[in-house]
């Protein structure tokens, strides 16, 4: 009895330190994409900060699909709890307009480059709205399969093409990015597609293009979806994620390679939830989860290029592969040489309208 | 007789009728406690969402609650009066703007009106950068010079038109109709252009077909399970049961390794010589492959309530009609399959139900002909979110579902059913 006595209090010990113990670190909650692109941010910002904050723990949730959604609803249960969140450009801004992410001062807030330039110089333009602390720029663009087309493909307009590329093609069942290759193939110089698209008749001669090929096209609703239809040789040409498609052509080793023709360049980042209950230690974590150094490390395991001006140098080879990755970035110059930035005020104001037009247009 | 009751009282001088009204009124409250919990769960997790989701499609308290003196200003305009409202309203909204510009709401309102028609969540936001700028009178030349879209009477017809505290509008997108603000019409959507009828109409199409399918499948398996001997009936429940326990996405994705153009079946019938190499069928992307996919998830949904009807409905029926003289096949259809009636209702409510929810499998194999209605909500709550236009498609499939039940119980009846 004595015996059991003192065991069970020494469980009970045991148990109550251990509560302790962990009640003294700090949760981070950050929510991510999950899959490569989490493992490429753990790798590359939270394991090296938690070794250096032993108080600090990070966890990954991987729920940034319906962020934008849930983080509405947390706050109108006036309880959020996640600390960080990573979100498309265009998310961000929506989040920043409803007040559901705090505004960041990036000069204060964020580590300046080596050589002492701003944190607001540093990252330049890609600070798209006073919410968003960009960390990387991703382009959606095309691979395709070059073991069954009869000659590489080159423009963006080869996969309009149904003559000499035939088979089918995968692409995203929406209107962004479709509507616009579709206009810059239909002739419609690339500096006028946001003005042409504004008018009913730009959109009727855009889904016009696309009916050309409808009935051999294959939608996708999420990014993994083109490179099993790729490798699985149901779709000739698709476009999905760069960084998708550089897994699928070097760690997969699968026979398929890049178009980059009129790629559209997008950005991902962080925004910070309004009511996080660490904000202190989220912040301090950001500072150093964003600066130069980490920014480019990122990309020793994914290809999306750093958002940093001064990270672009340090870029260096693939973590495990061993190949430089410079040239697999969407924005190395010779990927980049036709490139569209995704347009946000304009799709802000259409989104809604084209998304109908592109349904019925679906539908029929 | 009533005097004599009155006067009996119990050991402790209380009438029998009160003490007896008491002990009642314990037992009730007794009663009510052991349901309380249920009740106040099914309140907060079914009655309170539900409740919520019907006021957020008409909810419109926004638009007051951000620009209470401009609606307000507004409503001594006449839209229709070919002309620009006047100083007061211009006044009231630069002010209102500033101060929704401060409390950072200036694009949630312009992301309001931008439901309506398209250019408001940039004209909020620019006349959000560009308010604090304006900061004598008169506002009117003012805010007109810092985006003409001001000086558009279309402009005013949008916002005086959604003032009110309730709105329309969500329902009249979800049934394809359009407000003309310019003239204050409603006018429906011409047939190209709709999408929420067309998909509420296959969704229904397409559920019933499923339901059909699963009962057309499901019944001679339930037959055979209640007939052959308890040993093999409980191995080939479990086999039924087998994919209902695997997860939905790995069934929805092993139908897409089956039925692709490059997949399983095409091989295979591509190597037997049944179809050439350009002949491979389309199974999946389009409606087939929604049917397919789904008919084979719902399967259980309606072999689990036929098959345990099934087994009570005794051998010696079907024998007597036999010895009686009937046919088989007359014995069947006369005797046997009636009493199954009870187990094909529920089956079929079960699926059909089911079906006409589903979100996650159309959109992997459905492609743009197999989608259903739910694809819409889901995209207008996580994607777009128009949560009031998705509440209003909400609401009207529950509708549709309600519909379909009440249409159940008078043919069927609901007390008719059996789940097991």
């Amino acid at each position: 009895m004595n015996k059991l006595m003192r065991t069970m209090t020494a469980a009970a010990v045991m148990a109550m330190v251990g509560f302790v113990g962990q009640a003294m670190a700090t949760e981070l909650v950050v929510v991510s994409w999950g899959g490569a692109y989490t493992a490429s941010q753990q790798n590359a910002y939270h394991a090296p900060y938690m070794k250096n904050n032993p108080g600090i723990k990070i966890i990954n949730d991987d729920s940034a699909g319906s962020a934008v959604a849930k983080l509405r609803a947390m706050k109108e249960a006036g309880n959020t709890t996640w600390d960080l969140v990573d979100a498309v450009a265009s998310d961000a801004m929506r989040l920043c307009d409803e007040g559901l992410v705090d505004v960041i001062d990036h000069d204060n807030a964020l580590a300046p480059a080596p050589d002492g330039t701003s944190a607001s110089n540093d990252f330049g333009n890609f600070i798209v709205s006073e919410c968003f602390i960009p960390q990387i720029v991703y382009s959606t663009t095309f691979g395709y399969r070059k073991d069954k087309v009869s000659r590489p493909m080159s423009s963006i307009c080869d996969v309009f093409d149904l003559k000499s590329f035939p088979g089918k093609r995968a692409l995203e069942k929406k209107p962004i990015n479709n509507l616009e290759w579709a206009l810059i193939c239909d002739g419609v110089a690339p500096s006028k597609v946001y003005d042409v698209l504004g008018t009913d008749a730009g959109v009727k001669q855009a889904l016009a293009k696309l009916d050309t090929i409808k009935s051999k096209v294959v939608w996708w609703t999420s990014g993994s979806q083109t490179p099993q239809l790729l490798a699985d040789g149901e779709v000739v040409v698709g476009s999905t994620y760069n960084g998708r498609l550089f897994k699928l052509i070097e760690v997969d080793k699968q026979p398929v390679s890049m178009l980059w023709d009129w790629q559209v360049f997008d950005l991902d980042g962080w925004v910070v939830p309004s009511g996080t209950k660490n904000k202190a230690a989220v912040m301090k974590y950001l500072k150093f989860a964003t600066d130069t150094q980490r920014l480019a490390d990122q990309a020793k395991w994914i290809s999306y290029g750093p958002t940093r001006a001064s990270s672009a140098p340090l870029v260096g080879n693939h973590d495990s592969l061993g190949i430089p990755m410079a040239p697999h970035m969407p924005t190395d110059p010779l990927n980049a040489k036709t490139t569209l930035l995704f347009n946000y005020e304009f799709w802000a104001d259409n989104r809604d309208d084209l998304d109908s037009k592109f349904n019925a247009w679906l539908l029929k | 007789m009533e005097k004599i009751q009155e006067n009996i009282v119990t050991a402790d001088g209380i009438p029998l009728k009160i003490s007896l009204a008491r002990a009642q009124r314990r037992s009730k409250i007794v009663a009510f406690m052991m349901v309380f919990p249920l009740l106040v769960f099914i309140v907060i997790a079914f009655i309170g969402p539900i409740a919520d989701m019907l006021l957020l499609s008409i909810d419109n308290s926004i638009v007051k609650k951000i620009l209470p003196k401009s609606s307000e200003a507004l409503q001594n305009w006449d839209e229709f009066s070919g002309e620009l409202p006047g100083e007061a309203v211009f006044a009231a909204m630069v002010d209102e703007i500033k101060k929704a510009k401060a409390a950072k709401e200036h694009t949630k309102i312009g992301s309001r009106f931008n439901y309506e028609s398209s250019g408001f969540s940039s004209l909020f936001r620019k006349a959000g950068r560009k308010v604090n700028k304006l900061k004598t009178p008169p506002f009117k030349e003012a805010l007109i010079k810092s985006d003409k879209r001001w000086g558009e009477i279309y402009t005013w017809q949008v916002i005086k038109q959604n003032t009110s505290r309730y709105t329309e509008g969500y329902y009249l997108a979800a049934l394809d109709f359009k407000r003309q603000f310019a003239s204050g019409n409603i006018e429906s959507l011409e047939s190209k252009d709709s999408i929420y009828l067309k998909l509420f109409f296959r969704t229904i199409v397409l559920s019933s077909l499923i339901t059909f399918l699963t009962f057309v499948i499901g019944f001679p398996l339930s037959y055979m399970l209640s007939t052959v001997s308890t040993r093999i009936s409980n191995i080939l429940i479990i086999f039924v049961l087998l994919p209902f326990w695997t997860s939905l996405l790995v069934r929805t994705t092993s139908w897409i390794a089956l039925l692709q153009q490059e997949g399983v079946i095409n091989d295979f019938l591509v190597l037997v010589g049944f179809i050439n190499e350009e002949g491979r069928l389309a199974m999946i992307h389009n409606a087939t492959g929604t049917v397919v996919a789904m008919t084979h998830i719902l399967l259980p949904f309606m072999i689990l309530p036929l098959f345990s009807v099934m087994k009570t409905i005794p051998k010696s029926y079907v024998r007597a009609a036999i010895s009686l003289g009937a046919h088989p096949w007359k014995a069947f259809w006369k005797v046997y399959f009636p009493n199954t009636g009870a187990g094909i209702g529920a089956g079929s409510i079960l699926v059909f139900i089911l079906a006409i929810g589903y979100y996650i499998t159309p959109a992997l194999v459905g492609g743009s002909s197999g989608t259903f209605i739910s694809n819409r909500i889901a995209y207008h709550i996580s994607s777009s979110l128009n949560w009031g236009l998705g509440s209003a498609i909400g609401v009207i499939l529950l509708g549709i579902v309600l519909l379909f039940f009440v249409f159940y119980d008078r043919i069927v009846g609901i007390n008719n059913m059996k789940l097991g």
